[in-house]
């Protein structure tokens, strides 16, 4: 199986439009989860930059958290949420399929595959802010 | 060409240990950070972060999704067909969750 790839410019090319993810709606919710990496990695570095605040003393971290509460990044916050537990949603829904669980023959239904890791996101998000609030207090 | 296809294993191993990271531990950052510090709901002093293994953890929590999205944005700009050229957006999502590694790296020491 050591075939050379066939020469790109001699394949042929149906011709697309960079609004073909709005034609339908599985589509549109395709570019929708990719989009949540957007999201989830501004969050991120904004977490990073309010680090950062840290490194210059507690009085410039506790002022950046209290910018935080405005009207406008607690609405960018409540977008990322959303598009977080999307993610979150959509990658138990591929993991069903890219890694199924077996129990002796049968497959794990996928439905139940994903409520369970749903489960363990709560566990593991209970568990952060336990720990959180005992270490913080 | 072939250094690229010899590489895309560790971007895609990266790419799904960032979509778990994100999957799992992301949405409760989001409820601690984004809204109950910030409404004062509970308090964070900071001290926290001068930890080593909260450090790790933190590194871990930041940088993973970094490549989850590098590996999301490039593949949907392409498949958006807006006709950016390839390799330039390659570098430019890979390269970028690279410069937020060290970034993260450097404010982590620096704490």
């Amino acid at each position: 199986m050591s075939g050379t790839r066939p020469d790109q410019s001699k394949l042929y090319h149906r011709k697309m439009s960079a609004a073909w993810w709005l034609k339908k709606p599985s589509y549109f919710f395709f570019m929708l989860r990719e989009l949540s990496s957007v999201f989830i990695a501004i969050f991120l570095v904004v977490f990073l930059v309010q680090l950062y605040q840290l490194t210059r003393g507690p009085e410039a971290y506790a002022a950046f958290a209290h910018k935080l509460s405005s009207p406008g990044w607690l609405a960018f916050n409540l977008v990322t949420l959303l598009f977080a537990l999307y993610h979150s949603i959509t990658w138990f829904q591929s993991s069903a399929i890219v890694l199924p669980v077996r129990i002796g023959e049968r497959e794990l239904p996928r439905n139940l595959f994903v409520a369970l890791n749903v489960a363990a996101l709560g566990v593991v998000s209970l568990i952060i802010l336990v720990l959180f609030l005992t270490l913080e207090g | 060409m072939t250094e690229q296809k010899n590489s895309e294993p560790l971007w895609w191993g990266l790419f799904s240990a960032g979509g778990v990271v994100a999957a799992f531990l992301v949405p409760i950052h989001i409820i601690i950070f984004g809204f109950a510090v910030p409404l004062g709901w509970i308090s964070d002093s900071g001290m926290l972060y001068h930890n080593w293994l909260i450090k790790i953890y933190l590194f871990v929590l930041i940088t993973l999704p970094l490549y989850h999205w590098a590996h999301r944005f490039y593949f949907a700009l392409n498949d958006m067909k807006l006709g950016f050229p390839r390799k330039p957006v390659a570098a430019l999502c890979y390269g970028g969750a690279l410069v937020g590694t060290l970034a993260t790296l450097w404010v982590l020491l620096s704490l």
